[in-house]
């Protein structure tokens, strides 16, 4: 038998029997379109974390705060503790403690409700030195950023995010005009370029003032004295290294720590957080792969059930073809067809399913969503393996039935 | 009745009996060459269900010549459907030897058997067995596929299949548009399409009325009268009797051919 007639009596046997086989192609169907929107449910979450992370400025070093633990021996939350101050930012900012270090801002922050005229908008309010903009690597879209007199001096300065300028002032330029922060009225200096929003924070909307100002005027409580985080831009990628090292022995000797295991800070790099990020996603997306996974391996199921009623219904068929002539292989390649060509349609129809999902799905929720072709020209393959594997066992059935046997049977 | 096969006419237009026979090569009219299509020599099939053996076929020898036509006659589980899937090499012996249009054929493989079945025997079933899903010439074309025949060639053959048992106009048709006697003719231009040496037909007329099975008892006669080997097995006598010779088989055996004649 020519590929050819192999070919057109597997389609017409699809054909011949609609429904059932439309019903055994939406089995593989969904469990392709399950992948496909798994697979890029999770490269969109990895880039827009990747993305997130280098928004955060280049070759930067983080230190956050340790947990805490009580005199009882509680110990709170990572975060939690306050143990980070203005003057181990200082310390840091020193070229002899910490050489390859060659900028710090420390960053103290809390939500406050902005005043300018009859216009309220609530936003995070973040305390910083002068070196926050290029630290952050943020840029300027008006005006400018405040200057290290101006820190020291703790002048009544503020520099607003793009989207905080048009929610408190409209079209007009907000420069020299007054915003008001818990009675303390603040003049605008600058507003910086929109840098995006990374999927928990955004970037765009805030308030920067001097932390001297923020900390002696605007602050209470813990926030007045501590910061909650210090950033570290080392001078290269290769200076990472170092400058962890000189934060680490400077902070633990700052904070009397003789046991580095009893530090009461963390410190973190860009690539660090990229990993753990990534690597929860990766989790995740391999979690849910898995589970759809499973149920194109249903699907697989479902096709082998069909095939084998097929087999069973069309005995007499079968014996009449060996009648005629057909050999064994002549009608095993038919019912591998037959299943393999159920396989093609469930992946193409998984595909344009898929597709249609990764053009619907982020209308329906923040992440995005990526549609990786490897992943799809995989999902079809896999579909028609799947259709082959388990057509396999229906067709060697039908293969071996004596064509006696199947031509007596009614 | 054309041809549509190539295959060299089997026997000259006034032959009046329908056995091939060729005319020596000095042209001496007595000097008369059979060939056989079939020749079964001390022919077992042994089957055994349980511990016991079951002898379907205990010891047949046959010889069908070439342009004979054959009925063969017996009571249900006499062996007549055994011996039938032999001939039709859709089973193997147990012990005795085969020899199909000269071709010792009782010892292939299935694959090989396929190949057989394929290019030497054309079968007309009880049951018609047409494909309900394909028109009347596309059942027709099937073997063909098996022959590896390309596309056009076989639309051609089929048609011309279709003409000789006189249903050209149906090609189109599927098997349940067409009434028992058709469908059968469409079973036998099925058999006929790839020109086969042996035409075996099993109880061809057990579903069809009278008028329709005379019409296809009397497509075989005519069939027989322009060279073809048939072979019938049947457990009616009237159907026999428009056989040459008939053949009675009981207990695995068959009895006495004169006696049985």
């Amino acid at each position: 038998m020519r590929w050819r007639d192999t070919l057109r009596s597997g389609v017409e046997a699809i054909i011949g029997h609609g429904l059932r086989s439309l019903l055994t192609i939406l089995g593989i169907m969904i469990g392709i379109a399950a992948v496909i929107l798994t697979v890029g449910l999770g490269e969109g979450a990895q880039s827009s974390v990747n993305s997130a992370i280098s928004a955060l400025g280049s070759n930067l070093l983080v230190v956050t705060p340790g947990s805490t633990t009580s005199a009882s021996g509680v110990r709170g939350g990572f975060g939690t503790a306050s143990t980070l101050t203005l003057a181990d930012a200082n310390a840091l900012g020193s070229k002899k403690v910490a050489p390859n270090v060659i900028a710090v801002a420390p960053q103290a922050e809390t939500i406050e409700v902005l005043t300018a005229g009859s216009t309220n908008w609530t936003t995070t309010v973040v305390g910083s030195t002068a070196s926050w903009a290029a630290v952050r690597d943020r840029s300027m879209q008006e005006g400018g950023f405040f200057t290290r007199q101006e820190v020291s001096g703790a002048d009544d300065v503020v520099v607003l995010g793009s989207t905080t300028a048009s929610e408190l002032f409209g079209v007009g330029s907000p420069i020299d005009q007054t915003v008001t922060v818990n009675g303390e009225p603040l003049t605008v200096i600058g507003v910086m370029a929109s840098a995006g929003s990374s999927s928990s924070t955004n970037l765009d909307d805030m308030a920067v003032v001097p932390i001297t100002t923020a900390q002696q005027q605007l602050f209470t409580g813990t926030f007045a004295t501590s910061v909650s985080t210090i950033y570290c831009e080392a001078n290269s990628a290769a200076g990472l290294s170092g400058a962890y090292q000189e934060i680490d022995d400077e902070l633990l000797a700052a904070h009397h720590i003789d046991e580095p295991s009893a530090a009461d800070f963390t410190i973190t790099s860009q690539t660090t957080i990229a990993s753990t990020a990534n690597s929860v996603n990766r989790t995740l997306t391999d979690l849910l792969a898995g589970v759809a996974g499973i149920s194109l391996l249903v699907g697989g199921i479902g096709v082998m059930n069909i095939m084998l009623v097929s087999v069973t219904e069309r005995v007499r068929e079968i014996g009449l073809r060996k009648a005629l002539g057909a050999a064994p292989t002549d009608i095993r390649r038919q019912f591998l067809v037959e299943a393999s060509s159920l396989g093609l349609l469930g992946g193409i129809g998984g595909v344009l399913v898929g597709f249609l999902g990764t053009v619907i799905l982020p209308h329906l929720q923040s992440n995005p969503v990526s549609l990786s072709l490897p992943a799809t020209v995989g999902a079809v393959l896999v579909a028609i393996a799947i259709g082959l594997t388990f057509g396999v066992y229906p067709a060697a059935r039908a293969a071996r039935l004596s064509p006696i046997d199947a031509l007596r049977s009614e | 009745m054309s041809d549509p096969t190539g295959r060299t006419p089997r026997v000259e237009a006034d032959e009046p009996t329908g056995r091939v026979s060729r005319v020596g090569l000095d042209g001496d009219p007595t000097l008369i060459v059979r060939r056989p299509i079939i020749d079964m020599n001390q022919l077992w099939k042994t089957y055994r269900p349980g511990s016991l053996d079951v002898h379907a076929l205990r010891g047949v020898t046959l010889t069908v010549d070439e342009g004979e036509f054959l009925a063969i006659m017996g009571p249900s589980g006499s062996g007549k459907s055994t011996l039938m899937h032999i001939m039709g090499c859709l089973d193997i012996p147990t012990r005795g030897s085969y020899k199909l249009d000269g071709e010792d054929v009782s010892k292939l493989s299935e694959g090989a058997l396929a190949r057989i079945r394929n290019r030497e025997i054309g079968f007309v079933f009880q049951q018609y067995n047409l494909l309900a899903r394909l028109t009347a010439w596309r059942n027709i074309e099937l073997p063909l596929i098996y022959a590896r025949v390309p596309g056009a060639e076989r639309r051609r053959r089929a048609l011309a299949a279709l003409d000789q048992v006189g249903l050209s106009e149906r090609a189109e048709h599927r098997p349940t548009e067409l009434s028992g006697g058709q469908q059968q003719r469409v079973a036998l231009a099925r058999a006929l399409v790839t020109d086969p040496a042996l035409l075996l037909a099993d109880e061809p007329t057990g579903n069809l009325d009278t008028a329709a099975a005379g019409e296809i008892l009397g497509l075989l006669q005519e069939l027989h009268r322009a060279g073809r080997t048939v072979v019938l097995i049947t457990h009616e006598p009237d159907v026999a009797a428009v056989a040459d010779r008939t053949l009675h088989i009981r207990d695995g055996q068959l009895e006495p051919a004169g006696i049985a004649a």
